[in-house]
């Protein structure tokens, strides 16, 4: 190397400016137990932007990649229910945060992918942030609106108290990319669930955008697990599977009716999809209930 | 401390009980740094002062701005040694006026008409400040309190900044805080006076849910434990809080009681003694002032005979040593079944000899300074009495340091209850021991006081556990632990203990109009 470094260069300079540093593309890969694995499958699909100019390719996931998020999101769920829910809260706040460090990246992903203007784009990312705080709120107040003291007749203390219901497979909004996907995401893992998260199909790079922002935030690894690729192929699996507990049909589109009834098998607990949901609106808990189950606990009381 | 004569010296590696002393012990004991009577001698491990800055003198905090000290000013000093820490102002008539004006402008021009969600964000980023600034903060409280490093470090900073988390939190769900109310409005411009024995903690009490709810303060700390409310104002500076949202006013009894007294006032929250908050509530009668009140309290910690004894004995120290005894909700009685009365306060002196009394700023040390010297004599004062009334007094041997406020703690047996240092808040280390024999008399003595704050239960048996604190009137019960706090929550007390909640849902409902 010295040699060269050394040597004369063999062809002359051309008069001119000097040639631009070629930009290094980042690949877009799954996000699979913490880690970003490409396809199993080793397929990709094309992304094109708002306006159609060709951005990347992202993965393209199979049945197996989906059934593997299966796995990683149960085994980060027992950890996950049992941080305390200030914790869970301080984790998702973790999260806004990373957000607005890279709150320009955001906005250009979203220029991309929903063709809006930079300034719609600022307020549509600024809005997911603030979903992520308006959730890290919700950790440890869920049970405190929900949860009961129920006065039964007899020598009994009887309490209700909401408990997560476990894994959760999530199609996300198909033409919400960014808040869409954070507002479906962030109700369910802010209860104490984990999920599988199907990404818009037209529009998957602001999800591994996400995905980007979660990884250092905190968050355990499959508490949150995003995948890429064709919703119709992805989708049965998750719905049939019989360790996902819960299936959240916003991004579903005409297969709606379909995986609600493949998730029947197993009575996975089914959110239908809103005919036209507005991301902006504060939620309060309509997309916290869903994944929610009731414990009563009895207990005697004697001398 | 801890230099109890005993038959044979033992190490202790860990506070604990004893465990029987053996050959090896034995002789790890002589291996190491040991004190005359043969106990061991641990070498200090300060916490450096360095990471505080003070300044020489502190104005108030008023419209976002600190005021020149003036001319009135008092001095807080460190009860562990009694130097001077800082002077401080004490805030006038005049002072309060335009604190309170401050006050009221930034709730009409800015604080109400700011979004729910941006208030929320304020709250988050003070909480942040408080962890990011966590060590600086507890070892001014440590050095303004007399409170060991180990709990300003572990409990009051931590939980100061857990509490504005969790009132972030609240500030855009409030339609969930009330049933039945789903447009809550906040009240106005909040008085709120607190006490030197949480500084920060009960800042963080008073001012997250009023600032969720939409309110804007006037805080006053305690006179002798000003320093950290001032680095707080510091912490709303950094944060961008609206000038005028909060201020901060420093002072003592007088100026609390104009404070109170302010008609620009809508909120009075109070924590302190109940001779203070019965002066409190005639003084807001007949006005529209909503008010709430923690004050003090007799607390009863029950020992049932099926108690897992060693756990139950920890308890009693947690319930009655923490923070020297200077606590509203300490568990001060101590109820013992009779049948384990002999085997609980055997296994009590041995861990009490094994508490180590000393610097604050020490990491190992579990007792610190009382607070003032005026509460020295106060606890002085009840214990004279315990002994006169016939009580039978005892502490383990303990040298306390010769500069500063001390009192070792101490146990009192042979107490009835009639006796005064069972009726009255003692607020220090010295605990009154009573006995029981059935669990309706626990009850019964327990709830034998004009307090109702707190009560500890200590048993295996579940349903005695419910049966007791389904009988005991007293705000917070804690069953086979004591002295928790979360800032998830309620807590506050039953008759004189003072009304309301802080913590919690049932905590924004002393800032919200229906």
């Amino acid at each position: 190397m010295a040699d060269t470094a050394t040597a004369p260069d063999p062809a002359p300079a051309s008069p001119g400016p000097e040639p631009r540093r070629l930009a290094v593309r980042k690949t877009y890969k799954l996000y699979v137990g913490g880690a970003f694995p490409r396809s199993e499958s080793g397929r990709s699909i094309p992304v094109n932007s708002a306006e159609g100019a060709h951005l990347a390719h992202a993965a393209r996931a199979s049945r197996k990649d989906a059934r593997d998020a299966v796995v990683a999101a149960r085994a980060a769920f027992g950890p996950w229910a049992a941080r305390t829910a200030q914790l869970r809260g301080q984790i998702l706040y973790r999260i806004a945060e990373m957000m607005e460090g890279r709150h320009a990246h955001f906005v250009q992903e979203t220029v991309d992918a929903q063709g809006v203007s930079e300034a719609t784009a600022q307020d549509i990312v600024s809005a997911a942030i603030d979903r992520w705080v308006y959730y890290a709120g919700w950790t440890d107040k869920i049970a405190q609106v929900l949860g009961t003291s129920n006065p039964v007749s007899g020598p009994f203390e009887n309490s209700s108290a909401p408990q997560p219901t476990g894994v959760v497979a999530v199609l996300a909004p198909q033409d919400s990319p960014l808040l869409g996907l954070v507002s479906v995401v962030a109700p369910v893992i802010a209860a104490g669930n984990t999920a599988i998260v199907v990404a818009s199909e037209r529009a998957p790079l602001p999800a591994i955008a996400l995905a980007e922002a979660l990884a250092t935030s905190d968050l355990p690894g499959g508490v949150v697990n995003i995948l890429t690729g064709r919703t119709a192929e992805i989708a049965p699996t998750l719905a049939a599977h019989a360790d996902v507990n819960a299936l959240d049909l916003s991004g579903a589109g005409d297969l709606a009716t379909e995986l609600e009834s493949a998730a029947a098998a197993t009575l996975t607990r089914v959110l239908r999809r809103e005919p036209s949901p507005d991301w902006h609106a504060l939620p309060g808990l309509a997309r916290i209930t869903p994944f929610l189950e009731t414990k009563t606990v009895w207990q005697a009381v004697g001398r | 401390m801890s230099d109890r004569p005993r038959p044979t010296p033992r190490p202790a590696p860990h506070p604990g009980p004893d465990s029987p002393s053996t050959p090896a012990a034995t002789a790890t004991a002589t291996a190491r740094p040991a004190s005359a009577s043969g106990a061991l001698v641990y070498a200090p491990a300060p916490e450096s002062r360095a990471v505080v800055s003070l300044r020489p003198a502190y104005g108030l905090f008023i419209d976002g701005e600190f005021t020149e000290p003036g001319e009135q000013t008092m001095t807080t000093v460190n009860p562990a040694d009694e130097e001077a820490l800082a002077e401080v102002a004490t805030a006038t008539e005049a002072d309060l006026d335009r604190a309170v004006a401050a006050a009221r402008r930034a709730f009409d021009g800015v604080w109400s008409r700011t979004s729910p969600s941006e208030r929320g964000k304020y709250l988050y980023r003070i909480s942040r400040i408080i962890q990011d600034r966590a060590r600086e903060l507890a070892v001014l409280e440590s050095l303004d309190n007399g409170k060991p490093i180990k709990e300003t470090r572990d409990v009051d900073i931590p939980l100061a900044a857990a509490h504005f988390f969790y009132y972030a939190g609240w500030a855009d769900k409030l339609p969930f805080a009330l049933p039945g109310v789903p447009a809550p409005r906040p009240l106005g411009v909040a008085a709120q006076v607190i006490p030197w024995n949480f500084p920060l903690l009960m800042l963080a009490w008073k001012i997250a849910p009023a600032l969720a709810a939409g309110n804007t303060v006037v805080l006053k700390p305690a006179e002798t434990t000003p320093l950290t409310a001032l680095v707080f104002a510091e912490i709303c500076q950094e944060a961008g809080l609206p000038p005028g949202v909060v201020n901060i006013v420093t002072g003592a009894g007088a100026t609390g009681r104009a404070l109170v007294a302010h008609p620009g006032v809508d909120k009075v929250a109070f924590t302190g003694s109940t001779g203070v908050g019965r002066e409190i509530a005639r003084t807001v009668a007949g006005t529209r002032k909503r008010v709430t009140l923690e004050l003090g309290g007799k607390g009863a910690n029950i020992v049932y005979a099926d108690a897992a004894l060693d756990q139950a004995v920890e308890g009693i120290v947690t319930g009655i040593f923490f923070n020297q005894g200077h606590v509203c909700c300490a568990g001060s009685r101590l109820l013992v079944q009779e049948s384990v009365a002999e085997e609980v306060l055997h296994r009590l002196k041995e861990r009490m000899a094994r508490l180590r009394l000393g610097d604050p700023l020490d990491k190992n040390t579990d007792i610190g300074a009382v607070n003032s010297s005026a509460q020295l004599a106060r606890i002085q004062d009840l214990a004279r009495t315990g002994r006169e009334e016939g009580g039978e007094e005892w502490s383990p041997s303990c040298e306390l340091p010769s500069r500063g406020y001390w009192f070792a703690p101490t146990v009192f047996t042979g107490i009835t209850q009639a006796h005064r240092i069972a009726r009255e808040e003692i607020f220090g280390p010295v605990l009154s021991v009573l006995t029981f024999r059935t669990p309706q008399e626990a009850v019964e003595k327990a709830n034998n006081t004009p307090y109702g704050l707190s009560a500890g239960i200590w048993s295996e048996k579940g349903s005695r556990v419910l049966w007791t604190a389904d009988r005991l009137r007293a705000g917070v019960i804690w069953a086979n632990t004591f002295n928790k706090f979360d800032p998830a929550s309620p807590f506050g007390g039953y008759r004189e203990s003072g009304y309301g909640r802080e913590g919690g849902r049932h905590g924004l409902e002393a800032y919200l109009n229906g």
